[in-house]
């Protein structure tokens, strides 16, 4: 337990003070903070060290630093994808690229994202032009119902990607659950409560455990190392996110706090939450929220409605937006977006702005232990800064500058080399191979 | 599991076959009872015609029998109006009547006394929106295995298909297409597990009974066509050709010369399959051929220059912005998404400026969804296409990118006479949008299909609630 706080500590030490680290003061800047508030006209935002330490009005802000005149533009922290998996494929229908999902392993709690994030991963910098500045990445169960554990990343494409390993365990129940349990939901939850069982019997032990195995067949359900990397799990030290969606199984999921009073849960997906609005609520348990599914797609998924994510604010539901189901997270900004829209729809929920932005950065941040800390410009945040060319929940709109932790970040990658290249078609010299 | 689908799916083919023989054993016999019968009576020896038959080969069969809904003379005065062919007109009216678009125009636009009048103040109106590639009622809502009727995954090459034989009208994916999405006609295509997937189906996006209750009057067939990955990874799998892109050009010449020799045959059996590929040279059924990458889309525009036919549309173009001077010299359009990319090999080199680039050579542009969440959110894609080009410096109207999900999809599906554009003569399909809709925060207020009012925003009884959804949580809820 202490070795895995300790690892957690240094990991935000690490990437906290970067080397490069600029002074910036942006100033005529629409400012977001992005705890929920409405934007501030002519704003300031200061950057020093690597952190924020000023970001309001004009009349309060300390000088000095690099001046950057934002004329007028949105100025936002940069956004927070939760459930992504980024940095983690290439190509994720290119199998030998694909670290996201491993069928052929015996091991399932005890993967851990963190040792393979690739800092320079194209869907890295592509998500970085996109004003995405952290992110919680997984790998997502494919041979278990738990998927591993997930890491708290930064997208600067330096040496150290991971801010913080082992940030969650995820594990997946419902339909998918009961899937991959050996068929039934009710597989599922045994499966789910003798795993908790065995790392609850390991709790404060230190040698190699002894677990009895978990298995069928050839197949391991849980492993001896499994057992032990939920351990924290059971004593509430690493979140759990439960990926679930029916009403009925949401409220399974909530009564495991019952029996295990120290998991801290978080909900993702959650389409049918609104059933369960003021039950989520009473439970204190946040919800990473489909954002826009509105199909019955799959039988747990009857009760669907863009409004979700909406409702369950409304009752007092911490929600951020799953980049998940998002297609690619760089869509979290249309998906916030069209939240907004829902308020002109008669009956239908959606979110003011400020809170709709909020949901892609400060809320999804504080979910993954990173309140005050990620997607908010507040000071003593880190120095994640993003300048936009429009209204950042508008579709079309894209970041003209991006800084993390006080650095200015390239906005290039394999796609914008490709437009640069195509930007015309005359080869009237020499084949486009030589445009580069 | 594939196993098993190709096991039952061998036992329905010898029971079909089975009961066609027996079929055709009786029709033999009686047809030497009638002979006989003719000699008895003493008549000329002519061969009478075939006691048992089906209709003729192009003869219309599961033909449409979808009717306008009732209409009331309507009209929109006040609003910004987007035609449909890159015309924008501001404090526009649109008269529509008897199903069809009278009359479109600025505020002086002449409009009966006696009609209902509704003010566009602040709103947009737009033709219905058109989805040129969704696979709604094929791959329908819930996405379970007894609904997976896309793909005739059982031979490379399956043009005896017709997608509209799987379409599942009570899929709640058409009303949330109609109701978010503005979506007033749609291609449902076969999906990209074959070279030759089948024909597709144009539909009127009006909830139905019966599939037949939706198709599009008069709209042309289309047939489905796949480049690269998918075809060869699929039956390379299984150790039959083609397992390769060159095996994939191999099989579709081989087929395509089988088809000139079947047409120039007055003698053939009927055969479904080579039906659909002579309508294709004929130039009746429209090809529309999901196709990646530059390189392969210039080998199919040979390939069909050299079996005399057409494509339509590339699908899926994500590398057409490579060659929008080719695509532009053979008037082909690109169906696109707007920002898909990296999720497979062949989409490796997918950018925002896709369409962009296309519209800056003068290429046809159409942006599509192939999907059930992005059908509801056309015009958000056209959006985000367009920003991408002013970007670069490329000036693109709204009133164009709105022109991508109208008037060019109507134009690649052979309907552009009927639809797409606000003209007057025109289908009255159109969408009156809240704001513009190429903002993330507008949504259609009213959709009119042939000039009924088939949704309302405003009123949830125009809401539809498909069979599936009725006493099921959400049931009317809004989507």
């Amino acid at each position: 337990m202490k070795r895995l706080l300790t690892l957690a500590v240094s990991g935000l030490a690490l990437t906290a003070a970067p080397a490069l680290a600029q002074d910036v003061t942006i100033t005529n800047a629409k400012v977001v903070i992005g705890d929920g508030s409405a934007p501030i006209e002519g704003g300031t935002v200061v950057v020093r060290g690597g952190s924020v330490v000023y970001a309001g009005p004009a009349s309060g802000a300390p000088a000095g630093g690099t001046a950057v005149d934002a004329g007028g533009a949105w100025v936002t922290p940069g956004l927070f994808a939760t459930v992504t998996t980024l940095g983690l494929a290439d190509v994720s229908a290119v199998g030998e690229s694909n670290d996201i999902t491993a069928n052929g392993t015996p091991f399932s709690a005890a993967l851990d994202a963190s040792a393979a994030i690739n800092p320079t991963s194209q869907h890295i910098l592509v998500h970085r032009a996109a004003g995405i500045t952290r992110a919680a990445t997984t790998t997502m169960p494919a041979g278990s119902i738990f998927a591993g554990q997930g890491a708290i990343i930064d997208l600067d494409g330096d040496r150290k990607p991971v801010m913080q390993a082992r940030a969650f365990q995820m594990i997946t129940l419902g339909e998918g659950g009961a899937q991959l349990a050996g068929g039934s939901r009710v597989a599922a939850h045994v499966l789910l409560r003798a795993s908790l069982r065995e790392a609850q019997a390991l709790v404060g032990k230190t040698f190699i455990p002894e677990t009895t195995e978990i298995g069928k067949d050839d197949e391991v359900f849980l492993s001896r190392f499994d057992a032990e990397a939920l351990v924290p799990v059971v004593t509430g030290q690493q979140k759990l996110y439960v990926a679930v969606d029916r009403a009925a199984d949401i409220r399974a999921v909530l009564a495991l706090k019952t029996e295990y009073p120290k998991l801290d849960l978080v909900l993702v997906g959650a389409t049918e939450g609104w059933l369960v609005a003021n039950e989520i609520a009473a439970a204190g348990v946040p919800v990473i929220a489909n954002g826009l599914n509105d199909l019955p797609e799959t039988f747990e998924q009857l009760g669907a409605t863009q409004s979700n994510a909406g409702r369950l604010a409304q009752a007092g539901v911490k929600v951020a937006i799953n980049a998940a189901t998002a297609r690619d997270p760089r869509r979290l900004q249309q998906v916030a977006g069209n939240l907004v829209a829902l308020n002109r729809v008669p009956g239908a929920s959606g979110m003011e702005w400020g809170k709709a932005f909020a949901a892609i950065s400060s809320v999804p941040a504080e979910i993954s232990g990173m309140g005050g800390k990620a997607g908010v410009l507040k000071p003593g945040a880190l120095g994640d800064v993003v300048l936009w060319d429009g209204d950042p929940l508008e579709v079309g709109s894209v970041p003209t500058k991006v800084f993390i932790g006080g650095v200015e970040q390239s906005l290039e990658s394999h796609q914008s080399r490709l437009r640069n290249r195509y930007r015309d078609l005359d080869e009237s010299d020499l084949p486009k191979a030589y445009d580069w | 599991m594939f196993a098993d689908k190709t096991m039952s799916a061998r036992a329905g083919r010898i029971a079909t076959l089975v009961s066609a023989l027996a079929l055709i054993a009786s029709a033999t016999v009686a047809d030497a009872k009638e002979r006989d019968k003719d000699r008895k009576k003493g008549k000329d020896e002519e061969v009478s015609a075939p006691a048992f038959a089906a209709t003729k080969a192009g003869d219309p069969v599961f033909a449409s029998t979808y009717k306008p809904f009732p209409n009331i003379a309507t009209a929109i005065r006040g609003a910004t109006v987007f035609d449909g062919k890159g015309n924008r007109i501001d404090n526009g009216v649109v008269f529509m009547s008897g199903g069809k678009i009278v009359a479109v125009g600025g505020p002086d636009t002449p409009i009966p006394a006696d009609i209902a009048v509704f003010d566009g103040t602040g709103k947009f109106v737009t033709p219905g929106i058109i989805d040129i590639h969704s696979h709604l009622g094929d791959y329908p809502s819930p996405g379970v295995e007894a609904h997976s009727d896309g793909n005739e995954a059982t031979a490379p090459t399956t043009p005896e298909v017709w997608a509209e034989h799987s379409v599942w009208p009570q899929d709640p994916g058409f009303t949330r297409a109609l109701a978010n999405g503005g979506i007033t006609s749609l291609q449902i295509l076969p999906g990209s597990a074959n070279l030759m997937g089948g024909r597709s189906v144009t539909l009127k996006n009006v909830p139905a009974r019966t599939t037949q209750g939706m198709k599009f009057p008069g709209a042309p067939y289309g047939f489905k066509m796949a480049c690269g990955e998918n075809p060869k990874r699929v039956y390379g799998a299984r150790g039959r050709m083609p397992s390769t892109r060159m095996g994939n050009l191999a099989v579709n010449r081989e087929t395509w010369l089988a088809a000139i020799d079947y047409a120039n045959n007055e003698d053939a059996k009927r055969d479904l399959g080579k039906e659909t590929l002579v309508g294709v040279l004929k130039g009746e059924i429209l090809v529309h051929n999901h196709c990646y990458r530059a390189d392969e889309m210039a080998l199919v525009l040979d390939m069909a220059k050299e079996m005399g036919y057409r494509v339509s549309a590339f699908h899926h173009a994500v590398e057409a912005y490579k060659i929008g001077d080719l695509l532009r010299e053979n008037d082909v359009c690109s169906a696109i998404w707007a920002d898909w990319y990296g999720f497979k090999m062949e989409s490796y080199d997918g950018i925002l400026e896709n369409a962009a680039f296309l519209q800056r050579e003068g290429a046809c542009v159409v942006i599509h969804s192939d999907d059930a969440n992005d059908i509801q959110r056309l015009n958000q894609e056209a959006a985000k296409a367009r920003a991408a080009g002013l970007r670069m410096g490329i000036d693109i109207s709204e009133a164009t990118a709105i022109q991508w999900i109208t008037y060019n999809a109507a134009k690649a599906m052979g309907i552009e006479q009927m639809t797409g554009s606000l003209e007057a003569g025109k289908m009255a399909d159109v969408v009156l949008w809240n704001g513009n809709p190429l903002s993330v925060y507008s949504r259609p207020e009213k959709v009119w299909i042939d000039g009924a009012l088939m949704f309302d925003a405003n009123d949830p009884k125009r809401r539809p609630v498909s069979d599936f959804e009725l006493g099921q949580p959400g049931e009317g809820d809004v989507k």
